[in-house]
């Protein structure tokens, strides 16, 4: 099957899973506002869960409320308060429109800049799509696909009914419910979200990721995702959309984890594109994110490569503990703020095994008024004989009202252990600008692509069809922030 | 007439750099400017391209009919001005080859086109670096970054043969370059040398007018053309000197 005929199909399927609605088992209903002990009862008796399940969100719950939101990121915003929220909604259906003609016209336009193909388009803004071959059909294709070699991939939710050995042996494995503020919320409440275990010596044959680029704009709020890769196993995954989210939630706070077994490996791309606020900084998501992998067996690795765009505040520092014997962890980013957009972002890697390696590729890019952070950990166990870190992170400014600041802190208990860091900071110059602008190409095109040639490195890690679009979705994040 | 410039004055932060310069340029014509340094030749480049900072305090460009003082630089470019800079600048992780579709596409758009086809443009791009016998790895390479001085020259030249200009200015592209690399210069610039278009060569060296051979010569000091004439005047200067010029002028 063509590659494109292969992304329409698949399309297709996400298409199909829309228009009937992911959660269309569950009841519509709504939890009252603010959290207690009653809310989680009530979320886990919604979801039909086991009673482990239900005493984790519990242990979590009376744990946070123990814990103090942390101060220490460079990050500010009015206080939260977490009795406000709603924990538990069924998923609206929104108003199906008729045609793109009802669409807001500036989000048509954004989609056209991306390059969105026009059924995506109507399926991102809701409009009802036809199915115009045999939907069902090609669903099954695409589960088939993932059956064949025994691939388990659904929604957290079918996981926990379905697969819940695997669940309960997994969940928290990584990201313990006491790990963070965020973290411990995120297990007491946590809505749905992703399953995915690759059985032994199984190479998943489809980027997880166009299913996820439509599915994208139905994730919940306090999203919870766990990818099991087994021994020799191998999954290249993709989270998020380069199309503009919104959501009426402005509190975000996912978990993710990983894990790997011997000599199995995971490819983890995220495009981050909620809603950033408006240009004075009203509004906007906060993302506060806990994604961690373990490379627990040996000769495995993980890579986490992130585009990050959106959101008023983001908070996120995909890490991997390199627990086997020559592990690999690999952190790639690029993060653009403008206006009043804050972003603490980076990594740890923490490295226990023998002759464990690890790459930190951080390209922050700062415009308008906004505050860019990169903080990044890289620790060496005693025993982790010959580890090596290399770390960059280079600050690109556009304007002088933005800040970026880099914040590497290295621990060490192994002579042996070599970490190199190099940090860079500039700004777009005169000079290329004008360079650009001679050649025709108009200012703001001319931003898009000097800055898409600084974060080069890193879109090169995307899967294909998405490097594409993250570059447009740089030049677009930035428009209007120069000149 | 293609290029009119009346009596422009031109200040960089205030301090006045153009002194009333004129200068008519018609088409298929190629005027050499030279001149000792600092006297505003490249500032006289940046003045025509519309670069900031320059600020046109007195006079007129006319381009094509059109009063382009303050007319934005993309669309003096995409109108048919170019400037091969006297220091290109490096662009890291943007391929030439991106670069180079990225101002085309812009040029079409410009005038109404589709984007370029992919076999078009690639057919072009071989056929220009083979004219200024550039490497073919160089367009795989970011812009200019860790390109050798003539590269970056040739590199200028490689842009001019791609876009088309009407109105191509050189600023001192034959500096810091071999015999070799100066007459594959010459040979792009003679080769694009037509009834519609005309050039501005910048140059310190009469050398360079052996190969291009220049319609009129112009000797630029202190912010003004102090004198103009035809091919041998370059002879002269390079006999005499700037200061048998510059002597007559500040008596
Ligand atoms: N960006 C600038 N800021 C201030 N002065 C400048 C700038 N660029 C050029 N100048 C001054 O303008 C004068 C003319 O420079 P330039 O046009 O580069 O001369 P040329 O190209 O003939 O050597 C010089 O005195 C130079 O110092
Ligand atoms: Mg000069």
């Amino acid at each position: 099957m063509s590659e494109s005929k292969n992304e329409n199909i698949l399309d297709q399927v996400t298409n199909e899973e829309y228009k009937y609605g992911f959660y269309s088992d569950i009841e519509m209903d709504m939890a009252p506002k603010g959290l207690t002990e009653e809310t989680i009862r009530f979320i886990s008796a919604k979801k039909n869960e086991p009673d482990w399940l239900l005493e984790f969100r519990l242990k979590a719950f009376r744990y946070w409320q123990k814990m103090e939101e942390p101060d220490w990121a460079l990050i500010s915003h009015p206080p939260i308060d977490y009795q406000d929220i709603i924990y538990y909604a069924a998923p609206k259906k929104k108003k199906e429109l008729e045609s793109l003609d009802e669409v807001d016209p500036e989000l048509l336009d954004t989609f056209n800049k991306l390059g969105i193909s026009l059924e995506e388009q109507k399926m991102l803004a809701g409009v009802a799509v036809d199915a115009v071959i045999d939907s069902v059909s090609v669903k099954t294709t695409f589960q088939d696909t993932l059956a064949k070699h025994d691939i388990i991939f659904c929604s957290f939710s079918e996981a926990v009914q379905n697969h819940p050995d695997l669940v309960k042996k997994y969940l928290a494995s990584v990201v313990p419910v006491t790990d963070n503020y965020f973290a411990a919320l995120n297990s007491a409440v946590f809505s749905d979200g992703s399953f995915c275990y690759i059985p032994k010596g199984v190479r998943c044959p489809i980027e997880l990721s166009t299913y996820f680029r439509i599915n994208a704009a139905n994730t919940g709020q306090f999203e919870r995702t766990l990818l099991i890769a087994d021994e020799g196993g191998y999954v290249s995954y993709l989270e998020g959309c380069t199309a503009p989210m919104r959501d009426e939630n402005q509190l975000h706070a996912a978990v993710v984890e990983i894990i790997t077994m011997d000599d199995a490996e995971v490819k983890y791309s995220t495009v981050q594109n909620w809603y950033p606020g408006n240009k004075e900084g009203k509004g906007g998501i906060y993302n506060f994110v806990t994604k961690r992998g373990l490379c627990k067996g040996k000769n495995s690795k993980i890579s986490w490569t992130q585009v990050e765009t959106g959101s008023a505040i983001t908070w996120k520092y995909p890490s991997c503990v390199l627990h086997g014997d020559n592990s690999v962890g690999e952190f790639y980013s690029v993060a653009v703020t403008n206006n009043y957009q804050q972003a603490d972002t980076g990594s740890k890697m923490i490295h226990q095994g023998k002759n464990t390696k690890s790459t930190i590729i951080s390209k922050g890019i700062s415009a308008g008024k906004s505050n860019n952070s990169y903080r990044g950990m890289v620790r060496i166990g005693r025993k982790a004989e010959n580890a090596r870190n290399f770390s960059q992170c280079d600050s690109l400014l556009l304007g002088d009202q933005c800040g970026a600041h880099t914040f590497p802190y290295i621990k060490s208990a192994n002579e042996t252990a070599v970490v190199e860091h190099e940090a860079t900071t500039s700004k777009i110059s005169e000079e290329q600008l004008f360079y650009c602008q001679q050649r025709g190409i108009d200012m703001e095109k001319a931003i898009g692509l000097i800055v898409n040639g600084y974060a080069k490195e890193v879109l090169n890690k995307l899967p294909m069809e998405f490097a594409m679009e993250a570059q447009k979705l740089l030049a677009i994040t930035l428009e209007g922030s120069v000149g | 007439m293609l290029l009119n410039i009346k009596n422009l004055h031109v200040a960089i932060n205030g301090k006045e750099i153009l002194k009333g310069l004129n200068l008519s340029v018609n088409k298929g014509e190629v005027h050499a400017i030279m001149g000792p340094n600092g006297t505003g030749k490249s500032t006289l480049a940046a003045a025509i391209t519309g670069r900031e900072n320059y600020d046109i305090t007195k006079g007129e460009i006319i381009y094509d009919g059109e009063t382009i003082n303050d007319m934005a630089p993309d669309i003096r470019a995409n109108k048919g001005i170019f400037l091969s800079f006297q220091y290109p600048v490096e662009i890291p992780g943007v391929s030439m080859t991106n670069f180079m579709r990225t101002a085309i596409n812009a040029q079409r758009e410009f005038n109404g086109l589709e984007a370029i086809p992919a076999g078009e443009f690639l057919k072009k791009m071989e056929e220009m670096k083979k004219l200024v016998d550039i490497n073919t790895k160089l367009t795989k390479r970011s812009v200019n970054e860790g390109f050798s001085g003539g590269e970056k020259k040739k590199n200028e030249i490689f842009q001019m043969a791609m876009l088309e200009p009407k109105l191509a200015i050189l600023d001192e592209t034959d500096s810091g370059l071999d015999i070799d690399a100066l007459k594959v210069v010459a040979r792009g610039v003679n080769e694009l040398r037509s009834t519609d278009n005309a050039f501005v060569v910048i140059t310190h060296y009469q050398r360079l007018l052996d190969y291009i051979v220049p319609d009129f010569v112009h000797v630029m000091y202190d912010g003004r053309i102090v004198k103009s004439g035809g091919k041998g005047l370059a002879f002269e200067l390079e006999e005499k000197g700037y200061d048998w010029i510059i002597d007559q002028e500040d008596e």
